[in-house]
């Protein structure tokens, strides 16, 4: 455990991406099996210990900490583990600290009641730093600025392998990955997936900065505003596979049941509704039914679920990701052709005269669920990531309005102590303000610095940790879309706020009233 | 917070600007210019320019004169005292720095002690911590949360000195506050055996040499200015937390960055001000120096300024000692520690 430990402190300390890999890939080549193996799932986002929840760190910690005396140091500390590990009374010398796996293990055969004691006994023998790791183990999210990528570039590095090579075998393997180690140090032959459904990473797009692309190179697709899923199948088996390759098919029973054919393809989850792709309230729903471990008829038949397809990897057992995307969207034509066509159609080509054609088309969809317009190379082969050159997305402009901040709350993780997260609001006809929305990006380090400042000088009540401010300034914030809502006052909900600029010349009367913003309602 | 059993609120009151001792006509530690100032210690938050008059150490006195430039005020040395308009004064060591001192104030059959700033644990470049029975104790709190407990300072050396094994053709700048933190780095490195010459930035010679001459050896220091990258590699070398992220630090090797201060307990402190050596070593009480120290001496009533005056209040509360808050202008948040 404290060479786990002493690696994420090292990760946690070390700014340069290189130095990085190499604190890992030494960690690797040093640490036995099968500790370096949970390491590589703790690091990647792969290891799930359903015993333990954050519940349960905090019932350890209300057990023995004063709650009061507990709040106020997670409020300074911004981090729950960090704050319990720091917190926990020190142990003797002679207690020996257990590894990695003998961790894993008692927290695995245990049951969530007996979580929190279970935890307690082994807090009880380790350090500080000791303890920070085991409560970032047993709950996952390291948050040391490691993504999975960079976890298995480490280990290619470590054993000499490419991290596509990696990436490939990569969901077909299960912690702590003892057939990968031993592949990696030359024991044995790469692991052979073949017959499993398993997820291959998605291409992914370049955002379109300024510029336009010929469209002689470049075909045009609608960005539709579902999730991103890929569907494998053996035949004997489908899987469904979000986004960053987690599994999602007991969320959606209906599509892999509807899926008959082999191959792996790619696609947009969309809820059929009056316009295609449905309404903005109906992403909700679709993010709501993705977290669900079962889903409920009820649910199935309220928002009707379909999968529109943009990409075919494998058809039937054939790789075909090396083909260039023409070719593949005819393989992709002839395999829709066979699906059911409830659950599965074809993502449409965009037929535009020439860019300008196509930017006019882009601007006028606003009101259809359509994030925007995709835009790829014909010649594109299907690649594990964002590759320079093939695939653009060319999002819609944001919307904007001038708001006025509220309250303010201190952030977490890098921002903790930092007033970071924001609640603004926007005029009424009597001169009131209400409650449209809560941002906690879209500026810069500098600008977090100057905003925390001014939450400090300008708090006018406290309220636990929100501070109520002065309403004074006036912050421009960009979002997707607005729509009605019930939960908030106002009536109405804004669809990913952030902060675009920081009008401190404007005065606050002069901001946005919700009637305003109402008239964006698309 | 509680109705209060002692006298003391008739003649000590605090003020946002420090603490006025009414029938001397005294302030201690005041934050603007005062005509009679009580010193605790040579910090720029306790020891302002421009008093008319001033009582403290003679350590504090010569630390204030080499900072404000000017000679002034009446020494008193550890145990001794005078008295004021019926008001005993008295200085005691609060091992904080060179020539911090706690004050206690006797008047109308009550004992009150000002910490000031103060630690417990062992250091080299001062006089050790005394405890003084009182009826009120005036407490600081600046690591007044539980998730604040140093650890020996044995191990934070070691730390030190292991990344500078590590890192033979680079060098180690140490963020260390120019007063106390810096020379305690210094004589703790002394102590742990290592003995080659310690690099300093220009600002911190001074009081350096102020404390060589009050007997604080610190073995060979040299001036980091000016020197070839190569001479430097292999090196420690100590700077004001301003100056390690400035343009002075892009003449130095390789250089890796290391922080001195009680802040490097949590993390994200830690990255925030882009550390990537954190130092956990401290001049002020942890919480459990914090709180021993209320339950030895066990005041009536304990006050509580600078820093975590809710937490500490709350501990108090848990264990039914009366306890009040006081609300003095300080620094909000570590720039020292």
């Amino acid at each position: 455990m404290q060479a786990f430990a002493a690696l994420l402190d090292g990760l946690i300390y070390t700014r340069s991406r290189d130095h990085k890999v190499r604190l890992i890939a030494d960690y690797f080549r040093t640490t036995p099996d099968p500790d370096r193996g949970w390491a590589l799932a703790a690091l990647a986002g792969t290891l799930s210990i359903s015993t333990v929840k954050a519940a349960a760190i905090r019932a350890m910690a209300e057990e023995r900490f004063d709650p009061m005396l507990f709040r106020m140091s997670r409020d300074y500390v911004g981090d729950t583990a960090e704050t319990v590990a720091l917190m926990w009374p020190d142990v003797s010398q002679d207690v020996v600290a257990p590894t990695v796996s003998e961790v894993i293990d008692v927290l695995s055969g245990t049951s969530r009641a007996r979580a929190p004691a279970v935890l307690a006994e082994l807090m009880d023998r380790l350090d500080a730093n000791g303890r920070y790791a085991l409560l970032k183990l047993a709950t996952g999210g390291m948050r040391v600025g490691i993504s999975a990528r960079l976890a298995k570039t480490a280990f290619g590095q470590a054993f000499g392998l490419s991290v596509d090579d990696v990436e490939e075998v990569w969901h077909a393997l299960r912690p702590p990955y003892s057939e990968l180690f031993a592949w990696g140090e030359g024991k044995t032959e790469r692991p052979d997936p073949a017959d499993s459904a398993f997820f291959r990473p998605f291409m992914l797009a370049h955002p379109l900065e300024d510029g336009n692309v010929n469209l002689d190179d470049f075909v045009a697709e609608w960005k539709w505003d579902g999730i991103r899923m890929q569907i494998a199948s053996t035949g004997g088996e489908t899987r469904l596979f979000s986004r960053g390759g987690d599994e999602v098919t007991a969320a959606f029973p209906e599509i892999a049941a509807a899926f008959e054919g082999i191959g792996v393809v790619d696609g947009e989850l969309l809820v059929r509704g009056d316009v295609q792709g449905g309404e903005a309230a109906s992403f909700n729903a679709l993010q709501q039914r993705l977290g669900r471990k079962n889903v409920t008829a009820a649910m199935q038949s309220e928002y009707p679920v379909f999968v529109r397809l943009y990409d075919i990897l494998f058809d039937g057992t054939e790789d075909v990701r090396a083909l260039p995307w023409t070719k593949r969207r005819s393989r992709l034509e002839m395999f829709v052709a066979k699906l059911d066509a409830v659950r599965f159609d074809l993502s449409v080509i965009i037929e535009a005269r020439d860019f300008d054609h196509l930017a006019e088309m882009r601007a006028a969809a606003r009101a259809v669920a359509i994030e925007g317009v995709m835009l790829k190379r014909r010649e594109s082969p299907y690649l594990a990531g964002r590759k320079v050159g093939l695939w653009y997305k060319w999002k819609r402009e944001p919307l904007v309005a001038d708001c006025v901040m509220m309250y303010a709350q201190r952030g977490s993780g890098k921002r903790s102590s930092f007033y970071s997260d924001y609640t603004f609001g926007c005029w009424t006809p009597d001169g009131a303000l209400l409650p449209v929305g809560k941002a906690y990006s879209g500026f810069s380090d500098e600008e977090l610095k100057w905003l925390d400042r001014f939450v400090r000088n300008n708090t006018v009540a406290r309220f636990g940790p929100v501070r109520e401010v002065e309403k004074s300034l006036v912050l421009e914030v960009a979002f997707d879309a607005v729509h009605e809502s019930k939960r908030h006052k106002s009536g109405i909900a804004m669809r990913f706020p952030r902060i675009s600029r920081l009008r401190r010349d404007k005065p606050a009367d002069e901001a946005d009233t919700i009637a305003n913003l109402r008239a964006m309602i698309g | 917070m509680n109705i209060s059993r002692t006298a003391a609120q008739h003649w000590i009151e605090p003020h946002a600007h420090g603490i006025y001792v009414k029938p001397a006509d005294m302030w201690i530690d005041p934050s603007r210019p005062a005509e009679r100032a009580l010193v605790t210690h040579g910090h720029a938050d306790h020891a302002r320019s421009g008093h008319t008059a001033v009582w403290a150490t003679p350590e504090t006195l010569a630390i204030m004169a080499l900072r404000y430039g000017t000679e002034m005020g009446t020494p008193i040395a550890y145990g001794d005292g005078f008295e004021a308009n019926g008001v005993k004064i008295s200085f005691h060591p609060a091992g904080h720095v060179l020539g911090s001192a706690q004050i206690l104030l006797e008047h109308a059959g009550e004992r009150v002690v000002v910490t000031g700033d103060y630690k417990r644990r062992f250091d080299p470049t001062c006089a050790p911590f005394e405890a003084v029975a009182c009826d009120v104790l005036i407490t600081e709190a600046t690591f007044g949360l539980p998730v604040f407990t140093h650890p020996p300072i044995e191990g934070e050396i070691a730390k030190l000195l292991a990344a500078r094994e590590a890192n033979a053709d680079g060098c180690i700048v140490v963020g260390a506050y120019a007063l106390g933190k810096a020379q305690r780095v210094i004589a703790e490195l002394r102590r742990a055996g290592f003995d080659a010459p310690i690099y300093i930035h220009g600002a911190m010679q001074k009081m350096c040499d102020l404390y060589a001459a009050h007997n604080v050896p610190l073995g060979e220091l040299v001036l980091a200015t000016g020197l070839a990258k190569a001479e430097m590699k292999g090196a420690i070398v100590i700077a004001p937390p301003s100056a390690m992220h400035d343009r002075w630090a892009q003449r130095l090797p390789d250089p890796i960055t290391a922080m001195a201060s009680g802040w490097m307990r949590v993390r994200q402190r830690a990255r925030q001000r882009n550390v990537e050596l954190p130092l956990v070593i401290s001049d002020h009480a942890d919480w459990t120096e914090l709180t021993d120290t209320l339950l030895e001496l066990r005041p009536a009533e304990t006050w509580i300024t600078h820093g975590r005056t809710d937490a500490l209040g709350r501990w108090c509360e848990l264990h039914q000692l009366k306890a009040r808050a006081l609300d003095l202008v300080g620094r909000e948040e570590e720039d020292e520690g």
